[in-house]
């Protein structure tokens, strides 16, 4: 299951892998990059009313192939595993702890369906948990501008080839709404608020 | 009149009218004098309260010095619908295409049942004899037995020769009568209740008869038939049935008031033409140059013709397929085998007719009575096997949801596996129907695939939906489309799978935010004080204008905010946007605040009558 090229450093099979769980804590912007990568794919949105869908479409996400399952209740394991045959990828937020040996058949069912499912919150048994640790928005002054970018530092750490952690420090969202490493040109200062509007496009285009 | 107007001319409809509904749906006593007021008015009146001079569309001042002992009660337009369906039900046996006028008032059309009942006559003494019948036995009042039996019966009841009489006064008096009036020289008016046990004859006062008996039941029934919808109104209130041609003589003694248009009857009047008979005299040609297309209508209403045609509330094919299990079935896969052959069996009703439907509600019904509904989209794609799949989906998910938790899955587990489905219950009671509905049906077109610019609905993903529509029910499972708006949640509508939605043409939506959107939306907004370095609460003014910069902002419920306040670090704005202001009811004068806070997350804030909410976090 691809993804933005941003995250291929920071998952270790440089991708999702299908049929696994990956655990993204606290942050939907976060979750919503992720996904944004599954251009051609069906993707489910389950229990997440409140996902921001500009931002999707800004991070790659086709509104057209987006089913929205906003109020599951306590349904969400059905209705993943009705989903999981047909979709590619899923976005979860349970509206309960997930007991391990539910998560496990689930995953089962998962794997069967080739679907990847990305969870908002913990998951027991999640191959990869990434979480933001530090985050900060450029483009407002003191009662002028306009929000432009955030720069974050996402780590990822996990089982087998991910327990080493790994971080990586991103715009999520840049000035376009797309997601994009930080460049080194551009430094990683605190003050830096202006440094969105300077680089280039070729810059950017190099990078992605 | 040509003639072609008159073979087009309106086919004949029968009316049942139940007078003075208002009172007998408050329930009212039947010596009392009640009234029943509406905006002021009187609405309706019990026999007593009319015998004492309370009409309708008095002021209630007025009725009440008629009749001092006046009840005054509100109207209950609820429990009129209700106590009339029984009425409908039993015109409704007669002839399916029942039209409700209101509540108190129903029409059928006459050709088809007056065949198939052996005459106009027959048919009217039939709906009469069940008319009174229902009525008595829902409202109490004496029947057939009572008062008003002999009052209320029309004359073909009492007294069969005379309804082949006014055939006859219509063949000798009037047998080129259309473009002439009778023009009596007096003009009756006819009286509103007036039970007549004929027609009335020209010159004859129509309500010269009987007069309303004071002391009869309050619920009765009367019926009438003439040319016409509008006549037929008419010949009810009077209790007559006019012959085919003759209802332009029926009509002609009635005030133009009759015609129901109050400005042109009062004009008429002005123009001294008193009835509906000198009205209808005047040249077609002249009434619509001078009056225009309301007094066309109203001309032609005057000459017994078509203003509009009866309409029957729903006029499609009952295609429905059902199935009944004897003895109960308590197996899943039975029901799923006949689902299977009635799926077949409704596709091809439906090819009969060249339809295909919207949606197919498939009923179960259970032994113990109870009755289960799940609608589901077809659009003429489903198969019968998939259809017949559906209701497999539909068993399983009302199984492990626990909708029939009591009686027939006394104790099945939630997915409990394949067996579970094997044996729906144990013992206690089954299901006895099983009915495929089909809904919205439309002439089937085809359909075309869609070629490109479109994403097309794989097969693997419409089993999916289905299935967790199965589950969570038809609207469980939306999608995006585009629409317009400035806030971040308006700029994404969700519109249930299944449902056309037109997305509107792309507009500028000035006001609106720039720059990346929000990953968070809020469905409903959460309250929030933005504070000044002072501590006091910051304010928006007419010129949208901050009275201080803000400093912090506090959350009164930390759902999803992450603490109960946090310290502004940068902020911009505020975005004033008026919206709907051509909309009394749905104006929004609102202001947006994008502010970033110390915790690293930037939030909308919004202010509307002074109070601010968070409407969209951005992480």
């Amino acid at each position: 299951m691809p993804v933005l090229p941003v995250f291929e450093s920071l998952l270790p099979e440089g991708g999702l892998r299908r049929g696994a769980a990956v655990s993204v804590v606290g942050d939907v912007g976060l979750l919503l990059a992720l996904a944004g990568g599954s251009a051609g794919e069906w993707v489910a949105a389950v229990g997440l009313p409140e996902l921001g869908l500009g931002a999707a479409a800004g991070y790659g996400l086709d509104l057209r192939r987006l089913l929205l399952v906003d109020a599951p209740g306590p349904h969400w394991p059905e209705v993943v595993s009705a989903l999981a045959g047909a979709v590619g990828l899923i976005l979860l937020r349970p509206d309960a702890p997930v007991p391990p040996q539910l998560a496990a058949r689930l995953t089962a069912v998962l794997r069967r369906g080739g679907c990847a499912l990305l969870v908002a919150g913990p998951w027991p048994g999640a191959v990869l948990r990434l979480q933001v640790g530090s985050a900060r928005w450029f483009g407002l002054g003191a009662g002028h501008g306009q929000l432009q970018g955030r720069q974050v530092e996402v780590m990822a750490q996990g089982r087998g080839a991910a327990t080493r952690p790994r971080t990586a420090r991103l715009w999520l969202p840049d000035e376009h709404g797309e997601a994009r490493p930080v460049e080194a040109a551009a430094g990683v200062g605190r003050d830096e608020s202006a440094a969105v509007g300077r680089d280039e496009p070729a810059v950017r285009l190099a990078a992605v | 009149m040509t003639e072609t107007e008159r073979e087009t001319g309106p086919a004949r409809v029968l009316v049942v009218w139940c007078p003075d509904w208002p009172v007998v749906a408050v329930g009212a006593d039947a010596e009392a004098a009640v009234a029943v007021a509406a905006e002021g008015r009187v609405l309706a009146g019990s026999a007593a309260a009319r015998a004492a001079g309370v009409r309708r569309g008095q002021l209630l001042r007025l009725a009440q010095r008629l009749c001092p002992q006046l009840e005054l009660r509100e109207r209950e337009e609820e429990a009129e619908t209700r106590l009339f369906e029984p009425v409908v039900a039993a015109v409704a046996a007669f002839t399916p295409r029942v039209e409700v006028l209101r509540p108190g008032m129903c029409a059928i059309p006459v050709k088809g049942p007056s065949r198939y009942f052996g005459g106009e006559e027959a048919l009217a003494a039939q709906v009469h004899a069940a008319v009174a019948q229902v009525l008595a036995r829902e409202t109490g009042a004496p029947g057939p037995t009572g008062v008003p039996g002999p009052t209320s019966a029309p004359g073909w009841v009492g007294a069969p020769g005379q309804a082949g009489a006014p055939g006859r006064v219509g063949a000798s008096a009037r047998a080129a009568g259309h473009g002439r009036t009778p023009a009596p020289g007096r003009t009756p008016a006819p009286g509103r209740d007036a039970v007549l046990g004929r027609l009335p004859e020209h010159g004859q006062t129509p309500a010269s008869g009987q007069a309303p008996t004071p002391g009869r039941a309050v619920a009765h029934g009367q019926v009438g038939v003439a040319d016409g919808l509008f006549a037929a109104v008419l010949a009810a209130r009077a209790g007559v049935l006019v012959p085919a041609g003759r209802t332009p003589e029926f009509l002609a003694p009635y005030p133009v008031a009759a015609l129901g248009d109050e400005p042109l009857a009062q004009l008429l009047t002005r123009l001294g033409l008193a009835t509906v008979g000198e009205f209808a005299a005047l040249p077609g040609r002249a009434v619509a140059d001078r009056f225009g297309p309301v007094g066309a209508a109203a001309h032609r209403r005057a000459r017994g013709l078509r203003s509009r045609p009866l309409v029957p509330p729903a006029d499609q094919p009952d295609l429905s397929v059902e199935h009944r299990f004897d003895p109960p079935q308590e197996l899943a896969e039975p029901l799923i085998f006949v689902a299977r052959t009635l799926a077949e069996q409704l596709h091809t009703r439906l090819a009969d007719q060249g339809l295909t439907c919207r949606r197919v509600a498939v009923e179960l019904t259970c032994a113990d009575g109870r009755t289960a509904t799940r609608r589901w989209h077809h659009n003429g794609t489903l198969s019968a096997p998939a259809l017949a799949e559906r209701v497999r989906w539909q068993l399983h998910a009302w199984q492990t949801t626990g909708t029939f938790a009591e009686s027939p899955w006394p104790s099945a587990a939630p997915s409990a596996g394949p067996e579970a489905d094997a044996h729906l219950q144990e013992g206690v009671a089954g299901f006895t129907g099983l009915r495929l509905v089909p809904e919205g049906l439309v002439v089937d077109q085809g359909r075309q695939l869609s070629l490109w610019g479109q994403a097309v609905v794989e097969d693997r993903v419409e089993r999916a939906v289905a299935r967790v529509q199965a589950v969570l029910g038809y609207a469980g499972l939306r999608r995006a489309e585009p629409a317009g708006g400035r806030g971040p949640g308006e700029q994404h509508v969700k519109v249930v799978w299944g449902e056309r939605y037109e997305s509107p043409a792309a507009a500028p939506w000035p006001g609106r935010l720039d720059g990346p959107e929000p990953a968070t939306v809020l469905t409903s907004p959460v309250p929030a004080a933005v504070l000044d370095a002072a501590g006091q609460p910051v304010t928006v003014n007419g010129r949208a204008e901050l009275s201080a910069p803000p400093a912090r902002v506090a959350f009164q419920n930390s759902g999803g905010s992450g603490g109960s306040g946090a310290a502004v670090l940068g902020w911009t704005g505020p975005w004033p946007a008026v919206e709907q202001w051509w909309d009394t009811a749905r104006r929004r004068r609102r202001a947006r605040l994008q502010v970033t806070v110390a915790d690293g997350r930037a939030l909308l804030l919004t202010v509307e009558h002074g109070h601010w909410s968070v409407e969209a976090a951005y992480d």
